[in-house]
């Protein structure tokens, strides 16, 4: 099913502007897998090319970080969100 | 302690205040740690001291020398009133769009300001003061993202205070930052009680203030990735500006002024309490809201406040 991805800043030149545009997935690991394959200026950035998490990004399903759910494999229902945020420092 | 020496021994021991009347679960408890207490305004005065007297003993701060630190505020602040206490001078590099209360209390104890870029925000703080130590290593680098005396403030200290003072926490919330709180306090409590939960807070960057170029540009604090900070934590939760102000007010009805940070953090425990049945959840307030009456976050209208947000760096 389809579901919002939000975008950060830096990926939204990837996506023609977007700041939200939406894909296909049962879990956030396809979800990412099919953006990645709409949008192939993003390979790379969120996705290593073994597969996993970019370590830099933090994806988050509505508001929870999904390292600390099931990581790629979480869930994604329909009318979910899914965002994907930067590693900024902070301090 | 009625009377002490040094203003440095002000630093700690900070109290902790009931607000359970804000929590959304009535068999939830809601207590709020506050470090706006501490004698520089906030929890970083107590990394900003243990940095510099790890330094002192390993011989590498001596007398007269100067520091460089990057900073959104905080431990900058920290730093300046320990350094004027101890003699040292003090350089750091904080981002332009700080909150102009920052820039005043750096100037209060005499620190010297280098600004980076606000477009850069944190990070592009701490890619300046990096650049910077390599250009200067006369300068003494306490670099708190990688500096173990950070977390370790919280374990010696926050940590066991909360103990201490409330034993029954089952859910200790701070935001992320340095991740030096979540990891020294979260670490003190889990030793003691295995069964605490422990929930950090991530309040996205503004999004003009994120300052990447690309995604690789990212940054993880060097002390989350030693310390395991990610087999530590429990859950991670995001809380944008409109709800972290939101929760600043609610604050405020019940007599804490707290900066933005705590009204993340609260953001935080009352989301933390929907989804218990029952607990204590604890919560560090990082600063007071004395820093941040510039920005209107009380008095202005709320999507005025949350656009501004937007540009601003608050955490």
């Amino acid at each position: 099913m389809p579901v919002e991805v939000r975008l950060p800043t830096v990926l939204r030149s990837a996506a023609g502007g977007s700041a939200s545009v939406t894909a296909e997935g049962a879990t956030i690991g396809e979800v990412l897998q099919n953006l990645v394959a709409a949008y192939p200026a993003m390979a790379g950035q969120v996705l290593t090319d073994e597969g996993a998490l970019h370590r830099f990004v933090n994806v988050y399903l509505n508001d929870d970080d999904v390292r600390y759910l099931e990581q790629l494999d979480t869930k994604v229902s329909e009318g979910d969100t899914v965002s994907i945020l930067p590693a900024v420092a902070g301090g | 302690m009625a009377l002490v020496q040094s203003v440095l021994d002000l630093i700690g021991n900070t109290p902790m205040v009931e607000v359970s009347q804000l929590s959304p679960n009535p068999r939830v408890r809601i207590v709020v740690k506050l470090e706006g207490q501490n004698p520089g305004g906030s929890v970083k005065d107590r990394i900003a001291l243990a940095m510099v007297e790890q330094a002192e003993k390993e011989g590498v701060l001596e007398p007269g020398a100067t520091i460089m630190e990057p900073s959104s505020g905080n431990t900058g602040i920290g730093l300046a009133m320990v350094a004027r206490v101890k003699g040292y001078r003090l350089k750091v590099v904080l981002p332009s769009n700080v909150s102009v209360e920052r820039r005043q209390l750096l100037e209060v104890w005499g620190a010297e300001i280098i600004e980076s870029p606000g477009s850069e925000g944190s990070n592009g703080a701490v890619r300046m003061a990096n650049g910077l130590h390599q250009e200067h290593p006369e300068w003494v680098y306490l670099y708190q993202y990688a500096n173990e005396a950070n977390p370790g403030a919280h374990y010696e200290g926050t940590g066991p205070e909360i103990w201490r003072d409330c034993p029954e926490v089952t859910h200790f919330v701070a935001g992320l930052g340095t991740s030096g709180t979540l990891l020294g306090v979260g670490r003190f409590l889990k030793e003691r009680n295995p069964d605490v939960q422990v929930w950090a807070v991530e309040p996205p960057a503004g999004e003009m203030v994120d300052g990447l170029r690309n995604l690789d540009d990212g940054y993880i604090p060097p002390i989350f990735s030693q310390l395991h900070g990610a087999e530590l934590l429990d859950r991670k939760t995001m809380i944008g500006p409109r709800e972290s102000i939101e929760w600043t007010r609610r604050l405020a009805e019940v007599g804490v002024f707290a900066g933005i940070s705590s009204g993340a953090a609260m953001a935080g425990a009352a989301r933390c309490a929907r989804a218990i049945d029952s607990g204590v959840v604890v919560i560090v307030a990082a600063d007071g809201g004395w820093k941040y009456l510039s920005t209107g976050a009380w008095t202005d209208d709320l999507d005025v406040v949350v656009e501004r947000a937007k540009r601003t760096i608050y955490f």
